[in-house]
């Protein structure tokens, strides 16, 4: 099977790269927590605190996510759809290597010390022009690939016009759909704003409509972080748990609602910003809570896909099917946790995007915290859920008892880590503390201090929760290399599968309204002009542009 | 598309809520008035120390226990760097920044303001306890980020008579 090996080949790509960088990453990620909580209160001139937390941000929140969900979506169509064309094949690759290009430029740019403008790099912030060129090519190159994925679906779609497409392409085209839609703001401001002002092109820069296109980008970010997650619960949970989908076309209609709401509101991470009238970040903020309904939705889903799974197994009376779920297999076990996470995660979410509330948490660690149960929980113990197939499954080998039962202590100290971390982040924000900031007592001042000394409000607990991290991130990587490379080759009955689960009413077609594309894109992108178009006019009047600086 | 009985009546409570908390959230800020800080108003970002009212910050008063705080945002710092406001006066704080992004933010108030170059940015905010307040920086703003702090002291003259 040269063909199967060849598509595989290109998923385990994107999934080595991204292991490359989810260990860069949590590296940053143990420095920072050894600095924040004052172990460690200053850290060589070389390796200077920002430049460590740019390198976290950019490795975790950017690379090893982007390339872990090229990886396991290139594996799912090929798992759902067949061999791709050699044309699409070569797309992927094509995009793969634009972004091994862009991210070498990004990150040799950051590690020079020349762009420590963290993953937001905000201007007036002025980077390394090589910085900037290099994020755009890792963008083009996401597109790139992206595309090859949905040429894909509709090539299957073609040659089976009778048939219902899978829900895993499915899902894949809104999230690939909701990612290229998104990027063309980032795309925007870094090619059109930052790269001919770093080039000394022009020497001015309008720095709130920098912002704002990046927040355009920015939100919607989150959500490509997520729908992956959300596919893997949908599509394969089910089956890993003896159960059904329970509803194909209401898991279709959410993933549609996502790609609507959530770009027309990039205002709410703006709320505390002079330059954009009220009523807009008004009318933002609302669209932005319309995501609580296909939350909603995924959350019903989800739940009863396990109800049902355990009356399924003989579970009876009303939680009965709580006890059997298979917590001892990690596949299920990792996402599940995830899922406990991203209950008060999502509360968090409505709060800070609740227009006043946003006052108390704005930049405080609150938001550091938040962001950590949602993409470093939910998302990311998703993905260690699927790692644990998907790697053997790619690369033939087995996947032994002893390796699930590795890899539960893998999450179990992920999620511990991140608890007590999360914890005492989300109340440090509560009293003020700050994120992005180095150690600092501001000072000795008194309320400084209090952030050092508080029972659940103590910086301390940071450097705890990351070294319980930093020991489940090894370990990650440990099992990554040993099912990429070390484990034994797996016979044909050992063969490690990508969980497909059958929906529990097949005979149930889903509406064709749900496959017109052209239109859900045309809602989305109305709704973007309804909430954008008057104040980036506004902001192209009226915003004054700025010079550059370089401040550290 | 079938949806199951249970799901409709989760959905409608949950688009229910999101309706009602949408309108009690509409009633606080544009009834009440209740908005984070915000601001219309643009600077030359070049020339801020030479345009009024940033060429003479600090506290000055504008009416019976009202007070105009202009403040100027730099790296790493602000000038001036202490305020001492009375209590329970209604103070405006009006704000810009002369080089990149910094915030203004009194931890454990309301008081929470992205300072973006180019704009001037307000919030009014009244002290109804006295002492010591910090006030940081909590948009990175470069190598001193962490150093970037204010104080405020808010006097109770009505104790001291």
């Amino acid at each position: 099977m040269l063909a199967k090996s060849k598509d595989n080949r290109l998923a385990f790509a994107f999934i080595a790269t991204a292991f490359l960088f989810f260990f860069i990453g949590t590296i940053c990620g143990l420095l920072q927590g050894l600095v924040r909580g004052g172990v460690i209160k200053q850290l060589p001139y070389w390796l200077d605190y920002y430049k460590v937390l740019t390198t976290h941000g950019v490795s975790l929140a950017l690379l090893f996510t982007t390339n872990f969900i090229y990886g396991f979506f290139f594996a799912g169509v090929h798992k759902t759809m067949g061999n791709l064309s050699a044309k699409v094949r070569a797309a992927g690759w094509g995009g793969f290597w634009l972004m091994i290009i862009g991210t070498i430029m990004a990150v040799v740019t950051v590690l020079a010390g020349d762009a420590s403008v963290l993953y937001t790099f905000y201007a007036p912030l002025k980077a390394s022009p090589f910085f900037y060129i290099g994020l755009a090519l890792w963008v083009i190159g996401s597109w790139v690939s992206g595309i090859a994925m949905m040429a894909h679906y509709f090539q299957w779609k073609k040659q089976h016009p009778q048939e219902t497409t899978p829900l895993f392409g499915y899902m894949v085209v809104g999230t690939n759909l909701l990612w290229i839609t998104a990027c063309l703001g980032v795309a925007a401001t870094v090619v059109l704003q930052m790269i001919p002002w770093s080039l000394g092109m022009t020497d001015k820069i309008n720095i709130l409509l920098s912002r704002t296109l990046f927040w355009y980008f920015g939100h919607p970010l989150v959500y490509f972080w997520l729908l992956p997650a959300y596919a893997y619960w949908y599509v394969s949970i089910p089956k890993l748990i003896g159960g059904k989908i329970f509803s194909d076309s209401l898991a279709r209609l959410s993933f549609i609602l996502f790609l609507i709401f959530s770009i027309p509101v990039g205002f709410h991470h703006q709320l505390m910003e002079p330059g954009i009238g009220e009523g807009w970040k008004f009318i933002q903020v609302s669209l932005t809570l319309m995501v609580v309904i296909p939350s909603l939705m995924t959350a019903f889903s989800m739940f009863a896909s396990f109800e049902s799974a355990g009356r399924r197994k003989g579970a009876t009376g009303l939680f009965g099917w709580w006890k059997k779920l298979p917590y001892g297999d990690v596949r299920f076990l990792s996402p599940f946790l995830g899922m406990l996470f991203f209950i008060p995660a999502g509360i968090g979410g409505i709060i800070n995007t609740s227009y006043q509330l946003d006052e108390i948490v704005h930049n405080t660690l609150w938001v550091v915290g938040h962001f950590h149960i949602t993409v470093g929980a939910a998302v990311v113990m998703s993905f260690f859920g699927i790692t644990y197939w998907l790697v053997p499954h790619l690369t033939g080998r087995t996947f032994s008892k002893s390796m699930n039962r590795l890899g539960i202590l893998q999450v179990v100290l992920w999620a511990v880590g991140m608890f007590i971390m999360s914890t005492a982040m989300h109340v440090l924000g509560l009293y003020g503390a700050p994120r992005r900031t180095a150690y600092s007592t501001y000072g000795n001042d008194p309320v400084a201090l209090d952030w050092f000394h508080g029972l659940v409000a103590n910086q301390l607990y940071l450097p705890i929760g990351a070294f319980l991290l930093f020991l489940s991130s090894m370990l990650m990587v440990y099992l990554f290399i040993h099912l990429a490379f070390l484990a034994p080759k797996a016979t044909a009955d050992e063969r490690v599968d990508f969980p497909i689960s059958e929906a529990e009413h097949p005979e149930e077609k889903p509406p064709v309204i749900l496959d017109k594309w052209k239109l859900w894109v045309g809602i989305c992108v109305v709704l973007i002009l309804l909430a954008y178009s008057v104040p980036v006019m506004d902001m192209l009047h009226h915003s004054p542009a700025s010079p550059g600086y370089r401040t550290w | 598309m079938h949806i199951h009985r249970y799901e409709k009546y989760w959905l409608g409570f949950g688009f229910c809520a999101l309706v009602a908390f949408i309108i009690f959230m509409f009633i606080t800020a544009f009834v009440n008035g209740h908005h984070p800080s915000g601001g219309s108003e643009v600077i030359d970002p070049t020339h801020v120390e030479k345009t009024p009212p940033f060429d003479n910050p600090g506290l000055h008063q504008t009416g019976e226990n009202e007070y105009e705080a202009d403040i100027v945002a730099m790296a790493f710092g602000y000038k001036p760097n202490k305020l001492e406001i009375p209590l329970g006066a209604k103070v405006k704080f009006v704000i810009t920044s002369q080089d990149v992004v910094h915030s203004f933010t009194i931890p454990q108030t309301t008081v929470n303001m992205e300072l973006v170059p180019g704009h001037i940015g307000t919030k009014e905010y009244t002290f109804k306890k006295p002492g010591h307040y910090l006030v940081l920086c909590n948009e990175y703003c470069g190598a001193g980020h962490q150093m970037m702090k204010m104080e405020i002291e808010v006097l109770d003259h009505a104790s001291k008579k």
